[in-house]
């Protein structure tokens, strides 16, 4: 097994990408995104990394570059943040319609404006329908492992379809921690190369991106739909094999002290290891809380929740998104979706969190749990609370 | 094309809705589209083929003397050709009705 090292999470990403063997990459620096691109282009100028690197103008360039290299059949990586993640909208359709198994990290960034550099999950929530697999990570050892795990998600012959790992900017792309490597023979062996099923190759010419009309659109987004459903088992049978081979083992919904939890927190991102500082001073003094963790976003697990949040009365759906006008912030709009057919259902609420890279604090969370069980008890008055805003 | 596009199946589409067949645009007449056609008045064209070059479609047809024509399954109408014409020999009629 590899060693154990400190190390800045996205230089360890860019380390997942290099023992991945990613042939090609195309990207556009963006804060807090940079030094995951920084670092592969200073390995691919070193000749650590035998990989086409394109430079690029634009994010909205960067995500077309890697659509070309990605349908002649090289193993593409890519990684932006807000604003970047916004300029690319428009590909990230055509990534995943032409199915096109990239994989590409997202520091995830407020939105502007106003203009922020901060964390939140604004940008990924505005991209949650682009039809690729979208998987939420935690702390530095998740970031590097689910990197590497992508691209065998990704690349499947089952799913190809394109993959984003999300992990929050600044708050886990810029701390150093402490990471167990692999060796580059245990990637090889867990991760072959890339076999494209078609590629842009003159002797058997294809047609990519071609329009499609009225009679049959209809027909391809349902194909695409089933097969996003359907990569959810190769997705876990991914995380199942690189847990045989690491010990680490990932589930689509990570449970926290939830037996007997009769009040769940909900969160996505590193917020969990915060929350899980408050359920544990809460449950030392007696309180039966507990924390369910959302590891999977799309496709979205609807059984594992399900199942993960049964013997709860109330969950409290921490958004980092707001959505301007809507009905709910975004996973709680999806929660509530998902259990609305369900006779018995927990009562759910939302709070808004860290948006904009406000600190969110372990007392903020038990606060909200306190402030959430008065709600319920005596019928909340609003469907959803912005958390610490002034006035 | 193995077969038509309303009867087939969310089963049968290719992969990324690649297309193997090369030339499948053609079994789409775009030339429904038109609500105008270019006319060529033969005593004024001097068979130079701007208009056969400027064509977007291409619905443009050299016919055997030299002398140039609409293709009716994909002209669209767009009057590209008239606008070009060098001897300005082509006139855009409105369809009948």
């Amino acid at each position: 097994m590899g060693h154990r090292e400190g190390m800045e999470v996205s230089i360890a990403v860019s380390h997942a990408v290099q023992l991945a063997r990613a042939e090609a990459i195309a990207a556009y620096p963006i804060t807090p995104q940079t030094h995951i691109v920084e670092h592969l282009s200073g390995m691919v100028a070193n000749g650590d990394l035998e990989a086409e690197f394109i430079n690029v103008e634009s994010e909205h360039s960067a995500m077309s570059a890697c659509i070309g290299m990605s349908a002649t059949g090289a193993r593409t990586y890519t990684a932006t943040s807000s604003q970047g993640l916004a300029l690319m909208h428009e590909i990230l359709f055509i990534a995943s319609a032409l199915r096109l198994p990239i994989v590409m990290t997202v520091a995830n960034r407020a939105l502007s404006g106003p203009l922020s550099i901060w964390n939140d999950h604004s940008d990924i929530m505005a991209a949650k329908d682009i039809g690729w697999i979208q998987i939420f990570v935690e702390n530095g050892q998740e970031a590097f492992d689910h990197t590497i795990m992508a691209f065998k998600i990704a690349e499947n012959s089952n799913v190809l379809i394109p993959t984003i790992i999300n992990m929050d900017g600044f708050i886990l792309t810029h701390v150093v921690e402490a990471h167990n490597f692999v060796d580059q023979d245990m990637v090889d062996a867990f991760l072959p190369g890339y076999h494209p099923r078609h590629t842009l190759d003159p002797k058997y010419p294809v047609t990519m991106g071609a329009f499609a009309m009225p009679e049959i659109y209809t027909e391809v987004k349902m194909k695409h739909q089933v097969t996003l459903m359907n990569s959810y088992e190769h997705i876990v049978k991914v995380w199942q094999e690189w847990g045989d081979r690491t010990g680490r083992r990932y589930q689509p919904v990570e449970r926290y002290k939830t037996e007997g939890a009769k009040t769940l927190l909900l969160t996505m991102g590193c917020l969990g290891e915060v929350a899980e500082i408050a359920v544990d001073e809460l449950r030392a003094a007696g309180e039966a809380v507990g924390l369910v963790k959302l590891r999977l976003w799309r496709p979205f697990p609807f059984a594992d929740l399900r199942q993960a949040l049964a013997g709860a009365d109330l969950v409290i759906v921490c958004d980092r998104a707001l959505s301007p006008g809507g009905a709910a912030p975004p996973v709680l709009a999806e929660l509530r979706s998902a259990f609305y057919p369900l006779s018995s259902r927990p009562q759910m609420l939302g709070f808004i969190v860290g948006l904009g890279g406000r600190d969110v604090s372990p007392e903020n969370f038990k606060d909200i749990l306190k402030r959430a069980q008065e709600e319920s008890s005596h019928g909340p008055t609003q469907e959803f609370y912005l958390y610490g805003v002034r006035g | 094309m193995s077969k038509p596009l309303d009867q087939m199946t969310w089963q049968e589409i290719e992969l990324g809705a690649i297309l193997r067949t090369p030339g499948s645009a053609r079994e789409y007449r775009t030339g429904d589209w038109r609500s105008q056609h270019p006319v060529w008045t033969k005593s004024r064209c001097i068979r130079c083929g701007v208009c056969w070059t400027v064509c977007p479609e291409p619905a443009i047809i050299q016919e055997p003397g030299g002398y140039f024509d609409m293709d009716p399954d994909y002209c669209k109408g767009c009057g590209i050709c008239a606008r070009e014409c060098v001897t300005g020999c082509i006139a855009m009629v409105p369809e009948e009705e």
